[in-house]
C-alpha cells in the first residue's frame, strides 16, 4: 500500500491548494466531530440516570394494597386491607417463580416530630422495617458494621442499621457507631452498621440516606403493627418476565383477601423491569436520532469531498491523460483518487475524533469537578465514546473517503487519454 | 528492414457531434517498416493528429484494421491498451507534457513504475538515460526550471526508457527554436538509428525533410509517401 509516489502525488495536491483542501477536510472533521460529541453526549445522559439506579434489581417490583374498587362476597368497594405475614408464606408456596420476597414495614405513624434521638442531638428519621432479603433488591455496601441478618430477624433484636445521613447527624465524624445506641420513639436501638446504597436515586417511601432500618419483625412487635407487611419487594427467578409473576402474585393475594379477581385498583404495584425497558427504549431512539443526524453531517462532508475530487481531478485531466499515454492503467488512476479521497477523509476524521474527545474529556472533567463541590444531582455523567463506536467511526469515514473518491475516479477513466491530452 | 511494424487496411475514422459527423480518415492505407523514421505532414484538419492517435492507442478507428507488431489493434479494453502503450510505444508531444510537481527523474522513471519496476531500479535506469540525454545534472529540478530544449529531451528519455518499438513524436519542435528544433531532431535520430522506429507528426517542411519518408495527409487521404524521400534518406545517411 505505501507507494511513495502515489504519497507524492497526492501531499502535492493537498500542499498545491492548502486553503481548498482544509475546507475540504473541515466538512468531514465536522462530521465526525459532531458524531463524536453526541455520542458522548448522549452517552453522558445515559450514565447520569443509570448511575444512581444501576444495581437495582431490575427483575424486581413493588406491590402495596389500596382500597378495593369493586363489592365482592359481601364486601362493598373502598375496602381498606393490609397484606399480612401469611400472605407472604402463601405466595412462597404458591408461586414458585418468585425468588426474592421482601416484606416492607413504613413506620409512617412514627415518623412524627423529632423520633430520633441520642444523647443531646435528636432529629426526624424515617423508620423501616426489613427482612436481610431486601439487600438482594437494593443492594448497598456497609461504611460500618453489617446489615440485618435472620438471627436478628428470628430473635427479634432490637437493632437497627441506619443511612449516611443519619450517621452524620447523629455521630460524630469519624466515630464508630458500632454497638452505640438510638432512641427511636422512645425505643434504645442497638446500631449495628451504617449503610450506603449503591442506588441513591431510587428512594421508595422515604429517602434512604435519612433513614433506619429495624429487623422486620422487632418493629412489628416493638411498634403493634400485629402481623401487617406495608408493602413487599419481590423480584422474577431468571427466565420468568416480572409481568407474568406479578399477574400470578396478585391473583393469590385477590383470593385470600376476598377481592373481586376483576378489581383493578385493590392492589397497586411499580414493575422496575417495565420502567426500565421503556427507559431502554429512550435511550435507543436517543441514538438512533444521534446516529442519523451524525451520518448526515458526515455525508454532507463526504460530499464535500467527492465534489472537490471532482474539481481536482477536472485540474488534472490533461496530467491523468498524460500517465495513461505512458502506460498508467485506469486502475492505476483510480486507486490513486481514491487513495488520496481516503486520505483527506481519514486525516480529517482523525482529528475529528480526536478533538471531539478531547472535548468530551474537558467537559467530563469539569463535570467531575462540580461535582465534588455540589450535591449529587447529576444527571450527566462521564460523557464518552467506546472503543466499538470509535472503531465504527473510522469504518465509516474510510468507507466515505472510498465512496467519495469513487464517483471522481469514475469520471477521471472515462475521459479518453486523447481527450484528457488535448485539454488545456 | 522487411517487417512491416505498423500496417493500416482502409482505416475510416469519423468523429461524431450531435447531428453532424465528421468523416476526419476516409480509407488510409500505409505500412512502416521496423526502423523507418517517417514524417506525417498535412495542413490542419488533414487527420494527422487523428491518425497519431490512432497509432498511439489513444484513439478507436471506426472501420479498416491496424496492426502493431503483427497483433489487430481494435476495440481494446483500456488496461490492455494501457499495457500496449507502455510496452510498444513512447510518446513525445508538442507541449513536453511532463508532470510539474515531478523532478526530471520522477519523470522519466514514470513508465517503469507502470510497470511495478521498484523505485531503486528505476531511477537508476532513468538516471542513466537522462545521462543519455545530457541532463544528469538536472535530475532533481523541477520541469519549471528547465528551458524548452531540455523539457523536449526529458520527454525523449521518458519515451525511451520502457524500451518502446515505436516513438510517435506529435510536433516535437514546434515550441522550440530552429537551433534546438535540430538539436531535438539530431537526437531522435540517434533514438532512430538504435533501431526504433520514428514517426513524427510536423508541418514544418525542414523537419519532415530530415527522415527518411514523408507520408502527406490531405482530406483524409494519403496524398503521397509511399515513395522514399530520397533527400532525407540521403541527408540521413551523411547524418
Amino acid at each position: 500500500m505505501f507507494d511513495r509516489d502515489r504519497w507524492h502525488e497526492i501531499i502535492s495536491a493537498i500542499k498545491k491548494n492548502k486553503l481548498r483542501s482544509a475546507l475540504t477536510a473541515f466538512g468531514v472533521f465536522w462530521g465526525i466531530f459532531m458524531l463524536v460529541v453526541m455520542i458522548g453526549a448522549g452517552n453522558g445522559l445515559k450514565n447520569g440516570v443509570y448511575e444512581g439506579v444501576k444495581d437495582f434489581a431490575t427483575n424486581s417490583a413493588f406491590v402495596w394494597t389500596q382500597s378495593t374498587t369493586v363489592p365482592y362476597k359481601g364486601f362493598k368497594r373502598g375496602r381498606d386491607w393490609n397484606f399480612t405475614n401469611k400472605d407472604m408464606q402463601t405466595l412462597r408456596d404458591q408461586v414458585p417463580e418468585l425468588d426474592v420476597i421482601a416484606p416492607r414495614l413504613s413506620g409512617w405513624k412514627i415518623n412524627r416530630g423529632e423520633n430520633v434521638v441520642r444523647g443531646k442531638k435528636a432529629a426526624s428519621f424515617s423508620i423501616n422495617g426489613d427482612y436481610p432479603s431486601y439487600r438482594k433488591i437494593d443492594p448497598c455496601v456497609m461504611v460500618y458494621g453489617r446489615y440485618i441478618n435472620n438471627d436478628d430477624i428470628s430473635e427479634k433484636r432490637k437493632v437497627c442499621i441506619i443511612g449516611e445521613r443519619v450517621y452524620e447527624v447523629m455521630f460524630d465524624e469519624g466515630e464508630d457507631p458500632v454497638g452505640k445506641y438510638l432512641r427511636v420513639n422512645g425505643v434504645y436501638f442497638k446500631v449495628i452498621g451504617v449503610f450506603r446504597s449503591k442506588n441513591p436515586k431510587i428512594n421508595i417511601g422515604s429517602d434512604k440516606k435519612e433513614s433506619i432500618y429495624l429487623p422486620f419483625t422487632t418493629m412489628q412487635h416493638t411498634f403493634n403493627y400485629g402481623d401487617r407487611v406495608h408493602y413487599f419487594a419481590m423480584t422474577a427467578k431468571k427466565g420468568y418476565p416480572v409481568d407474568k409473576v406479578l399477574d400470578k402474585v396478585i391473583n393469590v393475594l385477590k383470593k385470600q383477601h376476598k377481592i373481586a379477581p376483576s378489581d383493578q385498583g385493590a392492589i397497586g404495584n411499580f414493575n422496575l423491569e417495565k420502567e426500565v425497558r421503556t427507559i431502554g427504549y429512550v435511550f435507543i431512539g436517543i441514538n438512533l436520532l444521534i446516529w442519523i443526524v451524525g451520518i448526515g453531517t458526515l455525508i454532507a462532508g463526504a460530499v464535500g469531498v467527492s465534489n472537490i475530487m471532482l474539481v481536482i481531478v477536472k485540474e488534472r485531466t490533461k496530467e491523468i491523460g498524460i500517465q495513461r499515454a505512458i502506460g498508467a492503467r485506469p486502475w492505476t488512476i483510480i486507486s490513486q483518487i481514491i487513495t488520496e479521497s481516503v486520505f483527506l477523509t481519514t486525516i480529517a476524521g482523525f482529528v475529528g475524533l480526536a478533538f471531539g474527545t478531547m472535548v468530551l474529556k474537558l467537559v467530563s472533567t469539569a463535570i467531575e469537578q462540580n461535582a465534588g463541590q455540589g450535591e449529587d444531582e447529576m444527571f450527566f455523567i462521564n460523557p464518552e465514546i467506546g472503543v466499538v463506536v470509535a472503531v465504527s467511526a473510522f469504518v465509516i469515514l474510510i468507507v466515505t473517503g472510498v465512496v467519495a473518491g469513487l464517483i471522481p475516479a469514475r469520471k477521471a477513466v472515462q475521459i479518453k487519454p486523447i481527450e484528457a491530452l488535448r485539454h488545456e | 528492414m522487411s517487417n512491416k511494424i505498423i500496417r493500416l487496411e482502409n482505416l475510416h475514422k469519423s468523429y461524431v457531434m450531435g447531428k453532424n459527423s465528421l468523416h476526419v480518415l476516409k480509407g488510409i492505407d500505409m505500412n512502416i517498416e521496423e526502423g523507418e523514421m517517417v514524417a506525417i505532414m498535412g495542413s490542419s484538419g488533414s487527420g494527422k493528429s487523428t491518425l497519431l492517435n490512432i497509432l498511439g492507442i489513444l484513439d478507436n478507428y471506426d472501420e479498416g484494421a491496424y496492426y502493431l507488431n503483427d497483433i489487430l489493434i481494435r476495440k481494446m479494453s483500456e488496461k490492455k491498451a494501457a499495457q500496449f502503450r507502455n510496452k510498444y510505444i513512447g510518446f513525445i508531444f508538442q507541449s513536453f507534457n511532463l508532470i510539474s510537481f515531478k523532478t526530471a527523474l520522477e519523470n522519466v522513471a514514470l513508465p517503469l513504475y507502470y510497470q511495478n519496476v521498484n523505485r531503486k531500479k528505476r531511477n537508476a535506469i532513468a538516471l542513466e538515460y537522462l545521462d543519455r540525454m545530457g541532463l544528469k545534472e538536472w535530475a532533481h529540478h523541477l520541469p519549471s526550471e528547465m528551458s524548452g530544449g531540455q523539457k523536449q529531451r526529458i520527454a525523449i528519455a521518458r519515451a525511451l526508457i520502457s524500451k518502446p518499438k515505436i516513438i510517435l513524436a506529435d510536433e516535437p519542435t514546434g515550441a522550440l527554436d530552429t537551433q534546438t528544433s535540430y538539436e531535438v531532431m539530431d537526437i531522435l535520430h540517434e533514438v532512430n538509428e538504435s533501431g526504433i522506429t520514428v514517426i513524427i507528426v510536423t508541418h514544418e517542411t525542414d523537419i519532415a525533410d530530415r527522415t527518411q519518408r514523408i507520408i502527406r495527409l490531405r482530406d483524409g487521404l494519403i496524398e503521397s509517401g509511399e515513395s522514399v524521400n530520397t533527400g532525407a534518406e540521403t541527408s540521413a545517411v551523411a547524418g
